[in-house]
């Protein structure tokens, strides 16, 4: 049943992944983002986590992708005109043969999932994911998560000086 | 009956309930507030069609289904038909969370009158509520017109800038109550409701779900002295209907959520728990019918001055301060 599902999720994740590459129409490619992200928070909530599959919705398709079609409807971007290079089409598909190798290969060696951490359903159910996160990110990660910050914060002034000629 | 069917049985009838009642509630508030903004300006209002006008929301239902089907040149087929109904969808899933009652013993078991009690609730809510703006967004988009589309860019920028401060205020609840689950939010408040302890947050919370749902004096997206009628210009007949209805969903809904985060949800003496929670929500939906008689429309620039340069700062430091309390303590 789980797997059955998991199918099907998976089967609409890869088809919308692949409309927003195709989309002539920017709108429509967003949209198809959109899902693709939608179909990401059903797997994390499958995979026993609730508080990413919550945030990847309110975050990437609440706050990021509204910015993005916020931008393409106040630019009024139609289609998309622009004739593809043999060159760019060459080059792309090389690139990807090359990262689909990467992958397999990665995968065939097995090691990757190997170790296992202490956080397990049993326990998620138990405490709860967002205090699992919650804990880990103010104890363990204290250092990068102030980091991340600091550089967001950054990113947000940078953003401003650019926009404003007189400050 | 065996325990799984029972189980489905339980939750089908839930989500009809809720489907029934909220949508019959949403077509009476239409009348209700055409009747109430009558009172205050002194007229009549609609009172023709049955006792006391009571039928007017049926007289009204068929005037939409059968008028004209109308798809505007160069509109973008799709995604016209389907905004409407991105519009609506999003306001009524977050009814699920909301719980609107004490539990229930009911076949020897407890029945929790809500759908679904995930432990993730809040961030349910404010993920669907940034989900609705795309009805908007994309309904005025496709219509292929230079009014919805000025239309639906207002209410994208409105609505993100709200969004900001409406879960920044509902920060402060999530310390208090120490979860994320609407039903523990519910349960912290027995002695004390959070308006008591969360005046400001109460205050920032109504504010920006009063622009949530595009009501005066926020409802620039869709000001009829400047846009015709905003992001809805071109809709007409039921389409034009699933936006209206799903804007009153939404008060229902927020005014809901309101109870439940603010007002103690279903606590209350004497009456029963349901009749508490019914009572407190429909006098939210009053209070927006009553501000939508008394304020005028904001202008653009000041509404983005009063989001982001005053009730974001305010949510913030009531955090703040909400912290360094619930510490000392």
């Amino acid at each position: 049943m789980e797997t059955f599902f998991f199918m099907i999720v998976a089967a609409v994740a890869v088809l919308a992944s692949i409309l927003v590459i195709t989309c002539k129409n920017p709108i429509n490619s967003a949209l198809s983002l959109i899902l693709t992200f939608f179909c990401l928070a059903t797997l994390y909530v499958t995979l026993d986590a609730p508080f990413m599959a919550a945030i990847q919705v309110l975050v990437y398709a609440g706050a990021i992708m509204v910015l993005i079609v916020f931008v393409i409807m106040l630019l009024n971007v139609r289609t998309e005109s622009g004739r593809r290079s043999s060159h760019s089409v060459l080059f792309g598909s090389l690139i990807g043969l090359f990262t689909l190798f990467q992958l397999f290969y990665l995968f065939n060696r097995s090691s990757l999932t190997g170790q296992k951490g202490t956080i397990d359903s049993a326990l998620i159910n138990k405490v709860g994911h967002t205090e699992l996160i919650g804990k880990a990110l103010y104890t363990d990660f204290l250092l990068p998560f102030e980091v991340t910050s600091i550089l967001l914060l950054v990113a947000i002034i940078g953003a401003v000086v650019l926009t404003k000629k007189k400050i | 009956m065996s325990p799984i069917a029972l189980d489905i049985a339980i939750h089908l009838a839930k989500i009809a309930l809720i489907f029934f009642v909220v949508l019959t509630l949403a077509a009476y508030l239409v009348f209700a507030e055409r009747r109430i903004l009558a009172w205050i300006q002194d007229r009549k209002g609609p009172n023709r069609v049955g006792p006391f006008g009571l039928l007017q929301p049926l007289a009204d239902l068929i005037k939409l289904l059968t008028k004209e089907d109308f798809r505007p040149a160069g509109a973008d087929k799709w995604l016209f038909y389907l905004a409407p109904a991105m519009a609506a969808i999003p306001a009524i899933l977050t009814f699920a969370v909301i719980p609107f009652g004490a539990p229930l013993q009911l076949f020897g078991r407890e029945v929790p009158l809500q759908v679904a009690d995930l432990n993730v609730g809040l961030l349910f809510f404010l993920a669907l509520s940034s989900i609705a703006v795309y009805g908007v967004a994309l309904g005025g988009w496709a219509s292929n017109s230079k009014y919805a589309l000025l239309g639906s860019i207002r209410g994208l920028a409105q609505l993100i800038s709200y969004e900001l401060s409406m879960g920044l205020s509902l920060v402060p609840t999530v310390m208090l109550a120490g979860s994320l689950r609407l039903s523990d939010i519910v349960g912290a408040q027995e002695g004390i409701w959070f308006i008591v302890y969360q005046p400001l947050a109460f205050a920032i919370f109504l504010i920006s779900i009063a622009a949530e749902c595009k009501r005066i004096p926020f409802d620039i997206p869709e000001a009829e002295g400047e846009l015709v009628a905003g992001f809805h210009t071109e809709y007409s007949g039921m389409r034009f209907g699933l936006f209206f209805v799903g804007e009153y969903i939404n008060i229902i809904v927020l005014g809901g959520l309101a109870t439940t985060f603010f007002l103690g949800g279903w606590h209350g003496p004497w009456l029963p728990p349901f009749a508490w929670f019914s009572v407190k929500t429909l006098a939210f939906a009053f209070f927006f019918i009553w501000m939508r008689g008394t304020l005028p429309r904001l202008r653009y620039d000041q509404l983005m001055h009063l989001g982001w340069k005053v009730l974001t700062p305010l949510a913030l430091v009531n955090i703040l301060v909400t912290g360094w309390i619930l510490m000392l303590r």
